[in-house]
């Protein structure tokens, strides 16, 4: 279909951009690459009043490391992480990089963008779950330009909830720790579709290869990307990174998480997705 | 609603002003204002890629993007594939390896294997493969797609010899030596 109409407004800078969305109120909405938004709209699920376009936004594009960790302007395309060098990206968070090609195909991940994908907060999303995963910091500013920052472990309320107010911006998003054994890996009917499950991991392991702890985040299996703190006591407990780990790891979080049924697989079938695909993702991830 | 936009909008190297809805989206925008129907809408949602078009040189869905939100940026579209002495050398595969039946989807697989291969000039079969999942086609199976698409590649590559080698530092350059 096509969608309702709305008053179009063109952001010149981030201080543009709060006056707009503070004087437009809950009718207003950000629009950055446009590429969930865009598509809500077309099937009316949503309709807001304003659109208030950031891409002209400057400055809100690069990646960029410093003492606090690795910075990703909220207006970088999948496609820009997804073909980012080492010497941008740093050798330490190549996950983020290779966990791109999960992200819709080629044509979505041009225009989709890393600081949209965290706002809208889909479940299964890969920037909700490696936001999560590596503890992301996620600055904001809001009313007057006052500026906050979001824990990841903080943003998520679930079904495209997130503890963003309506009148504020994402202006960078912050990965503070390297993570250089990570993985995502999920699992769709057809390639680029929306996982049924996605599964990432952040390994401890030793330099003799003895896992001494680490963090599992699950999408799909709940109205938000959540961590499995049974999964990882097993990770903690700690032992020889290998099959007998792995499948410890994933049968904790099998019998600890309760995902929901629907047309994408039963409650069954995503925990069994679910145990798959954290296995997958832990050998990935001790193989870097 | 009344609201209506000045906007401009750069198509196929070509700079049209056009009085537009700020609801209309682009793919709407290149057939209904500009006449330009060779891009197609299918699903309008973002999933079935008919009406792909070229944002900057990179394949987008035109149905996912507002056309005012396409000011400032190089639009390219399946018009713009062929020369004055015919079709393109990708759209001549196309034709040569059967990728199309009735070809409603090609004008959305000829813009994304454009842009594809503009990043990618020596792509395996796989990332072929993997790239043609962008799109649908229920006619051809998918298999005559990614042959020709690799046969377009191959035959720019011949076409400019050792001189760009495999370190095709600028695709674009590439092409156009092909």
């Amino acid at each position: 279909m096509k969608p309702a109409a709305f008053t179009y407004h063109r952001a010149r800078d981030v201080d543009g951009a709060l006056d707009l969305l503070a004087e437009l109120g809950d009718d207003a909405k950000i629009i950055a690459g446009g590429q969930s938004l865009v598509p809500m709209m077309n099937f009316r699920l949503a309709r807001p009043a304003h659109l208030v376009d950031v891409t002209a936004l400057p400055g809100l594009s690069t990646i960029s490391t410093d003492e606090e960790g690795l910075h990703i302007g909220p207006l970088t395309t999948h496609r820009a992480v997804e073909t980012a060098p080492d010497s941008v990206l740093g050798a330490d968070h190549a996950v983020l990089r290779e966990a791109m090609g999960w992200v819709g195909h080629l044509p979505i991940r041009t225009l989709g963008t890393v600081g949209g994908s965290l706002a809208h907060g889909d479940a299964t999303a890969e920037w909700c779950l490696l936001a999560v995963l590596l503890d992301a910091r996620v600055v904001v500013r809001g009313p007057g330009g006052a500026q906050r920052t979001i824990e990841a472990a903080d943003l998520f309320l679930g079904f495209y909830m997130t503890t963003l107010a309506p009148e504020e911006i994402i202006v960078d998003v912050v990965f503070p720790k390297p993570a250089p054994h990570c993985a995502l890996t999920e699992f769709a009917e057809r390639a680029g579709d929306f996982a049924a499950v996605a599964a990432a991991v952040d390994l401890d392991p030793d330099a003799d290869g003895t896992v001494r702890g680490g963090r599992v985040v699950l999408g799909g299996v709940a109205p938000a990307p959540v961590r499995v703190p049974e999964a990882e006591a097993v990770l903690q407990a700690g032992g020889t990174a290998g099959p007998e780990l792995f499948a410890a790891c994933a049968e904790a979080a099998e019998a600890a998480i309760d995902p929901p049924s629907d047309a994408d697989g039963s409650s069954d079938y995503r925990r069994v997705l679910a145990r798959t695909l954290i296995v997958r993702a832990c050998e990935e991830a001790v193989a870097r | 609603m009344t609201d209506r936009l000045l906007i401009t909008l750069t198509v196929n190297g070509e700079e049209h002003e056009l009085l537009t809805p700020a609801r209309r989206t682009l793919v709407d925008a290149l057939r209904h204002d500009l006449r330009l129907t060779g891009t197609h809408v299918g699903c309008e949602h973002g999933v079935c890629g008919a009406c792909t078009v070229l944002v900057d040189g990179s394949p987008a869905r035109a149905c996912l993007m507002f056309a005012v939100q396409a000011e400032g940026r190089e639009i390219r579209t399946v018009e713009s594939l062929a020369g004055p002495d015919g079709l393109g050398d990708l759209q001549r595969k196309f034709s040569e390896h059967h990728a199309l039946q009735c070809g409603f989807c090609t004008p959305g697989f000829l813009m994304l294997a454009e842009g594809f291969l503009a990043d990618n000039p020596e792509p395996t079969r796989e990332e072929i493969r993997e790239a043609a999942s962008s799109n649908l086609c229920r006619c051809t199976g998918y298999q005559t797609i990614v042959d020709a698409i690799g046969a377009c590649a191959d035959e720019r590559r011949q076409a400019c010899g050792a001189v760009c080698g495999r370190s095709a530092d600028n695709p674009a350059d590439e092409r156009s030596r092909a």
